[in-house]
């Protein structure tokens, strides 16, 4: 019964995982009859090589502002929706399009909102006598123009977490609040909110985190990781060099980076949760 | 100021920031109504205006239609994520049964595994798996779409989890009957597990359809494009001049899932957030 199922799991999730990182130490290249054995000489050149340090360090500042933006917006719009009655599910559900809508599809629509000479948003800017920018042609603002479609989208999923953890704090909580004197919406978030909503917040930081590192989408669509490296992302790297390049093995170099990556945030995730976060 | 006055400010405050959000986040679906409802002409105008002066909406969508293939990258799409789930469902629910009802040696050790693979990236496997499927020559067909997707280590998970609650008595009520263990799971568990089933079937349609990084791996044939693919390769093929009809292929693209989303937006949430846990 359970034959079928994890025959696919070792041929298709743990048989590559492996793989990965026995083919990050060969020289293996797609189509090539043999390979041989190079230790750690993927990684050298990797170290070595300033693509992969401005890759490196372009997917960390894109996760060090997509990851705090996208989870305090989500979680101010999940309070903002709570802290009333009307209008509720209206909001919710147009914050949650983006989370819907096919990316690919969408990131058209935004290069073409950050047009320099057509785009809505230079000519909002221009309105206001302000000088626009080649948004996506520009070194000094590629980056975080993805930056900006990387929040965009992820918002409305952080929110919805946000909802569902606010429903689940017991309303007793803010009488007993209001009873030792907490009055005020500020003190009852420090005192109640926040601390229930330690777990969801861990859970959606690390959510967002896994999510970030993976952006791929947008920058091969509206960059190839141009101008002159600035938007280059690990996955984006990686691809270019395992799939254009066909360079299997460096391709898999990176893959692991990434995956300790990926695995570091876990980590994080399961040592707060299991500290019982913000409940001392 | 007075209790009431504070409510009246807070309330307004609360909708304006709201509505502030709200339009953040609506202008690019606006912003592509408007644009594919555009003739040529108005579209690289320095004007900006929302409303078109003259609308052209069907003619941008027929020029779409004519230069792209859109009904065959929707059809790729169904076809695609149709058989990922059929796929995914005959294949983990057994294993779901077998992990939350029945007793064997090694079983623990099978559901730490399924655990472990849900924190398998898919981008971590993509070079091995292409290589595997050059290996045996299925790479640019509807199989090289699908097969890496059939097994979902989460789908067991979240059946696995929900099985647990069906109480044993019905399973052994169906065992009396004679039904084979097989049997169960089709007959007696599946009609319980409509609900977490409805949720995984929208994760995972959601999730491929709107997969870019798999398809842009495997595939080279225009035939086999889904919608993603096919409305990139539609933007490099226009190159910045026809933004008209881009923008109404994007809206062909987004429609299904859009227009689903707004019919059954409870549903679509809990599916999404339940099943996010990926």
């Amino acid at each position: 019964m359970v034959a079928p199922a994890f025959t696919l799991m070792f041929l298709l999730l743990l048989g590559p995982l492996l793989g990965v990182i026995a083919l990050s130490f060969t020289d293996y290249q797609l189509g090539s009859p043999s390979f041989s054995w190079i230790g750690l000489a993927n990684y050298r050149d990797m170290f070595g090589d300033r693509v992969f340090w401005l890759s490196l360090r372009n997917t960390l500042t894109y996760v060090a502002i997509v990851v705090p933006a996208a989870v305090a917006l989500g979680l101010a719009v999940a309070l903002l929706i709570e802290s009333g009655s009307s209008l509720r599910s209206w909001y919710r559900t147009i914050y949650f399009l983006p989370v819907m809508a096919t990316l690919i599809a969408m990131s058209i629509v935004w290069e073409f909102m950050l047009h320099p000479q057509f785009g809505l948003i230079n000519g909002l800017l221009q309105g206001v006598g302000l000088e626009g920018f080649s948004w996506l042609q520009d070194r000094r603002t590629a980056l975080y123009a993805l930056c900006v479609i990387g929040i965009w989208q992820a918002l409305g999923f952080n929110m919805v977490l946000f909802l569902a953890g606010l429903v689940s704090i017991p309303r007793q909580l803010y009488d007993a609040a209001e009873i030792d004197g907490a009055h005020g919406a500020w003190a009852r978030f420090r005192l109640v909110t926040w601390p229930m909503l330690g777990p969801t917040t861990v859970f959606v930081v690390v959510i967002t985190g896994i999510r970030s590192f993976q952006v791929f989408d947008t920058v091969h669509v509206l960059t190839k990781g141009g101008p002159s490296k600035s938007s280059e992302v690990l996955i984006h790297t990686m691809y270019v060099e395992g799939f254009e390049f066909f360079r299997s093995g460096y391709g898999a170099a990176l893959t692991v980076v990434f995956l300790v990556f990926v695995l570091l945030l876990t980590l994080v995730k399961s040592a707060l949760t299991n500290r019982g976060v913000h409940y001392t | 100021m007075t209790p009431r006055h504070r409510t009246v400010v807070w309330s307004v405050a609360r909708h304006l920031l709201l509505l502030c959000g709200a339009a953040f986040i609506l202008l690019p679906f606006l912003w592509m109504i408007s644009t594919a409802s555009k003739p040529q002409t108005e579209i690289f105008s320095k004007s900006i205006h929302f409303i078109p002066h003259s609308f052209a909406l069907w003619d941008n969508l027929a020029t779409a239609f004519g230069k792209a293939n859109l009904w065959r990258f929707l059809l790729n799409g169904v076809v695609v994520t149709a058989s990922i789930f059929v796929l995914q469902v005959l294949i983990a629910l057994p294993a779901a049964y077998a992990l939350a009802k029945l007793r064997f040696a090694g079983r623990e050790v099978l559901f730490a595994l399924v655990l472990f693979c849900i924190l398998i990236p898919p981008q971590a496997t993509a070079i091995p798996v292409f290589l595997l499927f050059h290996q045996i020559g299925i790479l640019d067909s509807y199989a090289a779409l699908i097969v890496p997707f059939t097994i979902s280590a989460f789908g067991i998970f979240l059946m696995r989890q929900f099985f647990k609650t069906v109480p044993d008595d019905l399973i052994e009520a169906a065992r009396m009957d004679g039904i084979s263990e097989f049997g169960i799971v089709w007959r007696v568990m599946l009609p319980t597990a409509i609900p977490a089933l409805t949720a995984f079937g929208i994760f995972s349609v959601v999730a491929h359809w709107n997969d870019y990084f798999w398809p842009l791996i495997v595939l080279n044939s225009e035939h086999l494009r889904t919608p993603p693919l096919g409305v990139a390769a539609f933007r490099n093929e226009e190159a910045g001049t026809n933004y008209g009809p881009l923008m109404a292929a994007a809206i062909v693209i987004i429609a299904p899932l859009v227009v689903a989303f707004l019919l059954a937006q409870r549903r679509f949430i809990e599916g999404i957030t339940l099943t996010g846990i990926k």
